[in-house]
């Protein structure tokens, strides 16, 4: 297999890079969770993508054919497709909560430790 | 019913009882549908436990055979991690009653069933024998604990549970990636069989790349040294409740599942071949030192104990660096210990803030003479942590040290002496706060926590102090547990 033949990793590595970069050196909460969603889905292509056997047919039981593609790592990423979506829900929703709390959703401006005396209000 | 089939019941019990308990109005019934919940996972985990020692419980779902479906598989190890985590539910969910009362005063029933999500979840990564079983029930547990961190009071609580959110998720995707690896080279998800077939493709650099994935997805999930971030702000913004709840079972359950894909899907040999204990064991020292001199800077005494959380991390991570059946007999002995010891000193000063309103150190001037019991149960359990004879804490650090001494890892003993004294100043700092400098000016007296949430409190002091003497259970199970991982014949 050439280079070509790898096409889909390297469109995963690729994928993955961005969304790691975007959540590390973006400050903006909805920029990260953009890049977070990046990241999760390399993850998810590379495991598609490893289910494809070459000359395999589709996953469905037929006379006259031998070889099939694996159908289990479609099931395992409808999982993790549902996970990422819970994970970028509850993040968009902190993400609101934090704007209404301080007016900005840019993380590197806010800081935790000021919270110190707000447990006694 | 046997005990196999009693087994998932563990898991299944607080899952079922999340949807009820978010639908039951007021507060009395949420709780105590928790509370049965916790009850009842911690009853069967202690049926459980005593009958896997010998040979592992394996339970099949849907009665498919475990290559093709999931199965729950339990050993000493998990069986005995499950026990202290429904325990830890068990003895926490009384004492949470009234702090959640007063911080969360509406909508408990949304509280108790992310609550029990949470636990469930826990649960599961625990019990299961599947590796992608463990991520679904990771991500389980992680999600109900990004919502539960943002309902603590502070303004920045949502704030902590972003920040915590993004490297959790990271942790996730990186173990994902790490389990995606391994099934692409052996095409198998069941940790039994992972670990048969890995052998004849140790040798890649797919299955090498997969190790580092998974270690370092897993070491962001327990606060290993470096990716430990998340943890102090989270643990200090969170509700008072589930700070206790989570300081003592969360991380615990991430060290589980890193020993049980290290040990026994990899194996000790792999291990060893790959620069696993060196940096490991650099780690470990490290987050001994460094998170213990951060914890005496912190004014917040919920920051100065998270922080103490990292540091201990850094023993147990020490002891399973040794690679030896006695460094890990120290790393889950440790493990143990720890819960039961950070618990009541969470509860103690959680009991403080309740009272008082405020986590600063000073607001703890003069509390000895107004809180004697509280003050006295967190000087006791603080006594734990250093390590002082007759605790559980010196269990653990004893054991600790006899494998360090094993390997003449001298450097080692000397740094967990240090991290000792460190806990000494740290610990000192607030009793001497409370006991002897005088009250605050111009403050009410404080009046004495009541009952219900002092006897939670004793009830784990007193543990801290009981597995100090008695070491049957303890020591017993962790020596099972760890010659299991190492693959010895007990």
């Amino acid at each position: 297999m050439g280079w070509l033949g790898l096409f889909n990793y390297w469109i995963v590595v690729v994928l993955m890079m961005i969304g790691f970069y975007t959540v590390v050196s973006r400050g903006n909460m909805a920029k990260k969770i953009i890049g977070l969603n990046l990241f999760q889905t390399s993850a998810f292509i590379m495991f598609i993508s490893a289910g494809k056997i070459l000359g395999g047919s589709t996953p469905i039981y037929r006379e006259g054919i031998e070889v099939y593609s694996n159908p289990l790592p479609h099931v395992l990423i409808l999982t993790a497709i549902v996970v990422g979506i819970a994970t970028t829900a509850v993040g968009l929703a902190l993400a609101v909560r934090i704007h209404e709390n301080f007016g900005s959703i840019e993380d590197d401006l806010l800081s935790e430790d000021d919270s110190d005396d707000e447990t006694s209000t | 019913m046997t005990v196999t089939e009693m087994m998932p019941f563990g898991v299944l019990i607080p899952l079922i009882a999340a949807p009820i308990c978010a639908l039951l109005p007021g507060r009395f019934l949420p709780w105590l549908t928790a509370m049965l919940a916790a009850v009842l996972s911690a009853l069967v985990m202690a049926q459980v436990l005593p009958a896997a020692v010998d040979e592992p419980l394996r339970y099949a779902f849907g009665n498919w055979p475990p290559p093709i479906g999931i199965e729950f598989r339990v050993d000493a190890v998990n069986g005995f991690i499950g026990l202290l985590v429904s325990l830890m539910a068990t003895v926490i969910l009384p004492w949470a009653r009234i702090s959640v009362n007063q911080e969360i005063p509406e909508r408990q029933g949304l509280f108790y069933a992310l609550f029990l999500l949470a636990f469930s979840g826990l649960m599961g990564i625990t019990l299961t024998g599947d590796a992608f079983n463990l991520f679904v029930f990771l991500e389980i547990s992680s999600l109900s604990t990004y919502a539960l961190v943002a309902m603590g009071r502070p303004k920045t609580a949502p704030l902590s549970a972003f920040r915590y959110l993004i490297m959790g998720t990271l942790g996730a995707t990186f173990y994902l990636i790490g389990v995606g690896m391994l099934y692409i080279m052996t095409g198998t998800l069941n940790m039994a069989d992972l670990a048969e077939r890995l052998p004849a493709v140790a040798d890649t650099r797919a299955v090498q790349a997969g190790f580092a994935f998974i270690v370092v997805g897993i070491g962001v999930k327990l606060a290993l040294f470096p990716l430990h971030r998340w943890l102090p702000g989270s643990y200090a913004n969170a509700p008072s409740a589930i700070t206790v709840f989570l300081s003592s079972t969360a991380t615990k359950v991430a060290v589980y599942a890193l020993l049980r894909l290290v040990f026994t899907v990899f194996g000790i040999g792999f291990a060893a071949a790959m620069p696993y204990a060196e940096i490991f064991f650099i780690l470990g020292l490290a987050g001994i030192l460094l998170p213990s001199l951060w914890a005496i800077q912190q004014d917040n005494l919920k920051r100065l104990l998270a922080y103490s959380s990292v540091a201990q991390i850094g023993y147990i991570i020490l002891g399973i660096s040794l690679l030896s059946v006695t460094g890990l007999t120290s790393g889950l002995v440790h493990l143990f210990n720890h819960a039961i010891i950070k618990a009541a000193l969470f509860m103690c000063v959680c009991t403080v803030i309740y009272q008082t309103g405020s986590a600063r150190i000073s607001a703890f001037q003069g509390l000895g003479r107004q809180m004697p019991l509280t003050m006295l149960a967190f000087v006791l359990a603080g006594l734990g942590l250093i390590g002082v004879p007759l605790t559980a804490g010196f269990i653990s650090k004893w054991v600790l040290i006899q494998a360090a001494i094993e390997q003449d890892l001298w450097l080692a003993v000397v740094v967990i002496l240090i991290g000792s004294l460190m806990a000494v100043i740290y610990i000192g700092k607030v009793a001497e706060a409370a006991w002897i400098q005088p009250p605050v000016e111009g403050r009410a007296p404080v009046k004495e926590a009541r009952a219900g949430l002092l006897i939670p409190m004793y009830v784990l002091v007193f543990a801290t102090y009981y597995f100090g003497i008695d070491t049957r259970l303890t020591l017993d199970f962790a020596t099972a547990g760890a010659n299991v991982l190492i693959g010895a014949t007990p």
